[in-house]
């Protein structure tokens, strides 16, 4: 069984193509089978993350068209068994992502014995976002903690219940659970960012994970290597807890407090 | 006597929810529009014929004015209440007034369903809508009668019904009762934090809302022009 899962957000910037690089090569160092798709036509940047971007010859969009088949358009990572990626295309019109041709492409992926298709949602609501979303069986969604992007998120959660194929068949809404991205437990203790719980009243559904503020990925991103990689920070464990639940493990949730506040805390008994 | 308060005397400016319906035309033949337009009406109820209606010209560059100008005439002959034209690149403020009509811009504006007309014999059943899932943010629900919902409602999502409103989560974002008229139509609400509340277009923006309403269960209902909150006593 493939399970299709949509990494999305409305807002752009929020840390999906993080996500989603994470979340494949965790589910992949895990012995699953996993390829990421990049669907962010025009604005690639997920082999950057994945560190693959000179090894990319073919794209989603070269495979839809055949002028690839998909293990011409399949990059295999180097340091993670099982984990492929099929990078977006930066040149070619955004048009060519049909529905017929991303099903192809999924279903071939399934022939292949893939256990987890990951994909990565361009921003937005529209053509592009949607397209990432239809065939999806789950969805991550990724929201900052502000109230741009915990609406927008709501947004994407109410355009998920009706306009995925499982909906369009009338198998209802896909699951979709939250991950709240770049938490600096800091700003939310100031007022200047929302909280967990905030978020999580305001969207109403399951707690994936949240993944603080960190410098890791910044430095993950500069040098090709998914931050889930990085095990020693903060953020790289954020996402193998995020991961764990994902597969159905039960772990606490961490970094949530400042580090001088718990410090305080320990201090004096908090 | 104050001149702010002679110029209160003349005039005053309320704000008043209006249902509008846009009427998409594919067609300016006049032959065509007067049998399409006039069976639609004669099956309508009362309210359509009383409604303000927007002509929105779904071809607007590959329609002359001559017969635009013609349509106009055989759709005011049936009775329709043409209010304004939509406006577009190639239907500006200029050919709406020459038309004898207004300009409005629909972008933005949102699409409502609208009631079926109902078989003549039957009294329209005022079904009640019961809604489990929570209302997101872009999403919009409409009930022929009271509306229930038991989960939150975003803000930026729309709640509309005919009667009343139930919510039994937290209301963040606009609920409209009574949106046929119904001025005895109410909104009760578990936790209100409401972007709009509106009875029979009445309405009060979240900045009017009584503070001291704000985050409590509460009951609003219309009283004469006057919108009412009440805080329910959960006894
Ligand atoms: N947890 C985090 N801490 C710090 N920076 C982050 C974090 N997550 C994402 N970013 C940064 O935010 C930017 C947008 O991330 P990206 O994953 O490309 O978002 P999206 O795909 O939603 O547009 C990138 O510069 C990325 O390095
Ligand atoms: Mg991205």
């Amino acid at each position: 069984m493939t399970k299709i899962v949509v990494v999305t957000s409305g807002k752009g910037g929020v840390g999906k193509t993080t996500t989603s690089a994470a979340l494949a090569t965790g589910l992949a160092q895990r012995g699953h089978k996993t390829t990421v798709i990049d669907f962010d036509v025009g604005l690639r940047n997920l082999d950057l993350i994945m560190g693959c971007e000179r090894r990319v010859v073919y794209d989603l969009v070269n495979v839809i068209n055949g002028d690839a088949n998909l293990k011409q358009g399949l990059i295999k990572d180097k340091r993670v068994e099982d984990l492929y990626i099929l990078p977006a295309s930066q040149t070619r019109d955004k048009d060519a992502l049909t529905l017929e041709g991303v099903e192809k492409v999924l279903d071939g992926l399934k022939e292949m014995g893939m256990e987890y298709i990951i994909c990565d949602s361009p921003a937005g609501i529209e053509k592009g976002a949607l397209t990432a979303a239809y065939f999806a069986d789950e969805a991550v969604v990724v929201t900052n903690p502000e109230v741009s992007s915990v609406r927008d998120s709501d947004r994407i959660l109410g355009i998920l219940s009706s306009k995925t194929r499982k909906a369009e068949q009338g198998e209802g809404d896909i699951p979709a659970r939250l991950l709240l991205t770049r938490y600096s437990p800091e700003r939310v203790e100031s007022g200047q960012m929302l909280s967990v719980e905030d978020v999580k009243e305001i969207l109403a559904i399951d707690l994936l994970g949240v993944i603080p503020e960190s410098q890791a990925v910044l430095n993950a991103s500069n040098s090709g290597s998914p931050v889930i990689l990085d095990r020693d920070s903060d953020a790289g464990q954020a996402y193998e807890d995020a991961v764990a639940r994902f597969l159905g493990e039960t772990r606490e949730h961490r970094f949530l407090t400042s580090t001088k506040k718990s410090l305080f805390g320990r201090l004096f008994g908090g | 006597m104050t001149v702010a308060s002679e110029e209160k005397a003349v005039l005053e400016f309320k704000g008043r929810m209006l249902m509008m319906t846009v009427l998409h035309l594919k067609d300016l033949d006049p032959n065509t529009l007067h049998r399409e337009v006039g069976r639609r009406l004669d099956e309508a109820a009362q309210w359509l014929r009383d409604a303000p209606v927007v002509i929105d010209l779904a071809d607007p560059e590959n329609s002359s004015q001559i017969e635009l100008l013609a349509a106009v005439d055989t759709l005011r002959g049936l009775g329709v209440n043409l209010v304004a034209l939509a406006r577009n690149a190639h239907l500006d403020a200029d050919t709406a007034a020459m038309l004898g009509l207004g300009s409005i811009s629909l972008a933005g504006g949102r699409d409502v369903p609208r009631p079926e007309p109902a078989p003549a014999s039957q009294t329209p059943a005022a079904d009640t809508l019961v809604v489990e899932q929570p209302v997101r943010s872009g999403q919009q629900i409409y009930s022929h009668g009271d509306l229930i919902v038991l989960a939150p409602v975003s803000t930026g999502a729309e709640l509309l019904a005919e009667g009343h409103i139930h919510v039994y989560n937290t209301l963040r974002g606009r609920a409209l009762a009574g949106v046929r008229g119904n001025t005895a139509a109410r909104i009760f609400c578990q936790d209100l934090d409401a972007e709009l509340v509106s009875i029979a277009g009445h309405y009060r923006v979240a900045e009017d809302l009584p503070d001291n309403q704000r985050r409590k269960a509460v009951q609003i209902t219309l009283d004469g022009d006057a919108m009412r909150f009440v805080e329910l006593s959960g006894k």
